[in-house]
């Protein structure tokens, strides 16, 4: 038996929050800066997406959008929801919210994702005046939303679900 | 409360700060209106200054109308106080124009927005972009000066204007309005600091081609010029130096540097001839020639009609400058006008006068020539205005009228007389020779025959062995032994002179 995890619902909350607040800055501040022979592009997540979808590479374009989009999206508003359900007291269905933050934990970690991509890509283009790729501020901001949501979804004890049950049975 | 929620705030005041620099960062955002969006795109195409960027187009879209494309262009910060009236913004692209080739960079890096700084104190925000890069930057040195011309010659925007064959300036551009065609250029400094109230300015396009009284000439600026055509200044020498011109300063537009350069000679003379020859050839601008020295310029040709009707002159108008005749000692009072009356007055009495002068063989042109005839009498008319100076006949003409005059005394010539006469002698002639045929000719034979017979006899008696000819021998040689006997005696006497008296001793008694 392990032990309750201390303050679990407002070390939740904490990280959800900053994960929220840093939510804006990652889609709206680039991610990769492009220089090339002709001229340089700044690229955010989004904007990534729309060029893979727009030049024919769709599968592409469909993993960067679920891991880079959707994934920290539904981890949050799962996290916040859970979070939220504890908070409340609410007794609905247990056991689908137990499997539900089994699977926010699960596929936490593969919206790194994008990030593993923008690191190697920067690593390996920098023949200078040729073509260089540098990490944009976006990038940070991603890296720590998906670090703390990472934090959220640890710090969130998932027996609280079940003590609404113990409390309603009482 | 869990040390946690400082995560949160951290994530939030980064967050802030974050949001409130990129906001305070923000530079003005502006809109320029082009013709055509070729070229620019939203998101890449930069906005430069001096090739720095300084900003970026961030959409492009139509205008209302259609007509216009409008960009909408966010700038740095820190050229937001640059963003006035004057500042322009046009497409940079391959260009050629002028003679130059510009903008191939864009052909790897796509367009930009060049930026030209203004240097106006209002701000704007809404702005027209042209059509073509200026042709000077905004802050290089020098003055633009306007020009006005009649009509516009063989130059466009962006020809270069020349001042010594230097290349100084560019035209910029050339309208036109109610006054005739003005043309804008820009000269750079240092040679702005020649332009000055005495510049004259002229078209130095292409080639010039001139063959007038003086003879051909050809003038050209430079290779560059014949192309794509230029202007070019000087100032004529001998003017006082003056200030610089300032910027916008106006001059008039020569066609040709000798136009430009002639001096506007203040003292001159204006008088009229009166011709009742043809001057056809005579045009506004032939000089007026004084035993070669060019002295003056025909002005107008003009018909006057003659005093008392009846005949109509030719009355050209020539403008004399004193000025172009050199003295080798300086005139007795030449200055005043009454003086130089006076000069003049005592010259035409002694015989000068004004006379029309083919210039060449080839062209049919005149010029006028002042010189002193044999003629006497005319005065200068100082009460007509201007004075008229008295003429005399062209060569041609008095030629002319010489032969004329042969032709007439000709044809009073009795020449059907004299041709009887000369046939009258040669009838009496041929009589005689007649008479001498007939006459004299048949004894010419025979006395021939004689005479040869004569020549014959005359041989044979001067023949070697003729009996003349040996007598005669003989007879020298009888000579010949007489003198040598007589040689002995007189030798013989030399040494005995007593022989003449007592005779010849015998040689026995010896």
């Amino acid at each position: 038996m392990k032990p309750r995890k201390p303050h679990s619902l407002s070390r939740t909350w904490a990280f959800l929050l900053a994960a929220i607040i840093f939510y804006v800055p990652a889609n709206l501040l680039p991610v990769m800066h492009t220089e090339w022979l002709t001229g340089s592009q700044d690229d955010t997540i989004l904007s990534g997406v729309v060029y893979l979808w727009q030049s024919g590479s769709w599968p592409l374009a469909l993993v960067v959008f679920v891991a880079s989009i959707s994934v920290p999206m539904v981890k949050i508003v799962s996290l916040a929801w859970l979070a939220a359900s504890v908070q409340l007291g609410s007794a609905w269905r247990p056991r689908t919210r137990a499997r539900l933050y089994r699977i926010v934990e699960l596929i936490g970690r593969w919206s790194m994702l994008d990030i593993y991509v923008t690191a190697i890509l920067v690593a390996l283009v920098q023949a200078k005046a040729l073509a260089k790729i540098d990490a944009g501020p976006g990038a940070l901001a991603f890296a720590a939303v998906v670090v703390l949501t990472m934090l959220a979804a640890m710090s969130f004890d998932p027996r609280l679900i079940w003590d609404s049950q113990r409390r309603g049975t009482r | 409360m869990p040390a946690v929620w400082l995560v949160p705030l951290v994530a939030a005041l980064l967050a802030g700060w974050m949001g409130v620099k990129a906001i305070v960062e923000r530079g003005p955002s502006i809109t320029i209106r082009f013709n055509s969006a070729d070229g620019i795109e939203a998101g890449k195409t930069k906005l430069k200054y001096k090739d720095v960027q300084v900003g970026m187009v961030k959409s492009v879209s139509l205008s209302s109308d259609l007509k216009e494309v409008v960009a909408t262009a966010e700038l740095a910060k820190d050229f937001g106080p640059h963003l006035v009236e004057d500042t322009r913004f046009w497409v940079v692209r391959p260009r050629i124009a002028a003679g130059a080739v510009s903008g191939l960079e864009t052909l790897l890096s796509g367009a930009y927005i060049g930026v030209g700084a203004g240097k106006s104190e209002q701000s704007r925000r809404e702005f027209v972009g042209l059509d073509a890069p200026p042709v000077v930057a905004g802050d290089s040195p020098g003055t633009p000066l306007v020009l006005r011309s009649a009509s516009a010659g063989s130059f466009d925007v962006g020809s270069p204007v020349y001042f010594r064959r230097l290349p100084a300036g560019q035209v910029t551009g050339t309208e036109l309005d109610r006054d005739g065609v003005k043309v804008t250029v820009f000269i750079n400094a240092p040679f702005d600091q020649h332009v000055n109230a005495n510049t004259r300015f002229w078209q130095a396009s292409g080639v010039d081609v001139k063959v007038d009284a003086g003879g051909l000439q050809v003038d050209t600026q430079s290779l560059v010029s014949i192309l794509i055509g230029g202007l070019a200044f000087d100032t004529p020498p001998g003017t006082a130096p003056v200030a610089p011109a300032g910027a916008a300063a106006e001059f008039r537009l020569f066609a040709n540097r000798q136009a430009a350069l002639k001096n506007p000679e203040h003292d001159k003379l204006e008088f009229t001839m009166l011709f009742d020859e043809s001057v056809r050839g005579l045009q506004p601008g032939a000089p007026v020639d004084f035993r070669g020295i060019t002295v003056g310029e025909v002005d107008a040709v003009r018909m006057q009609l003659a005093a008392g009707g009846g005949d109509v002159l030719v009355a050209v108008q020539a403008t004399i400058y004193p000025s172009r005749i050199q003295w080798q000692d300086a005139l007795p009072g030449a200055g005043t006008a009454q003086r130089r009356r006076r000069l003049i007055d005592a010259l035409v009495a002694s015989g000068m006068r004004a006379q029309l002068r083919p210039a060449s063989l080839l062209t049919h042109e005149l010029y006028l020539a002042l010189d002193f005839f044999p003629a006497k009498g005319a005065k200068v008319n100082w009460a007509a205005s201007p004075p008229e100076l008295p003429t005399q006949k062209a060569t041609l003409v008095e030629l002319q009228s010489a032969i004329g005059s042969l032709a007439a005394k000709l044809e009073n010539l009795p020449l059907d007389e004299i041709g009887g006469d000369l046939r009258q002698t040669l009838q009496s002639a041929s009589r005689l020779m007649g008479r001498i045929d007939a006459e004299v000719a048949p004894e010419v034979g025979p006395t021939l025959a004689q005479l040869r017979k004569t020549l014959a006899a005359a041989d044979r008696l001067l023949a070697s062995d003729s009996p003349l000819q040996t007598d005669t021998r003989q007879a020298m040689r009888e000579l010949a032994r007489a003198a040598q006997a007589f040689r002995v005696l007189a030798d013989y006497l030399e040494r005995h002179p007593e022989a003449l008296l007592m005779g010849k001793k015998d040689e026995g008694d010896k």
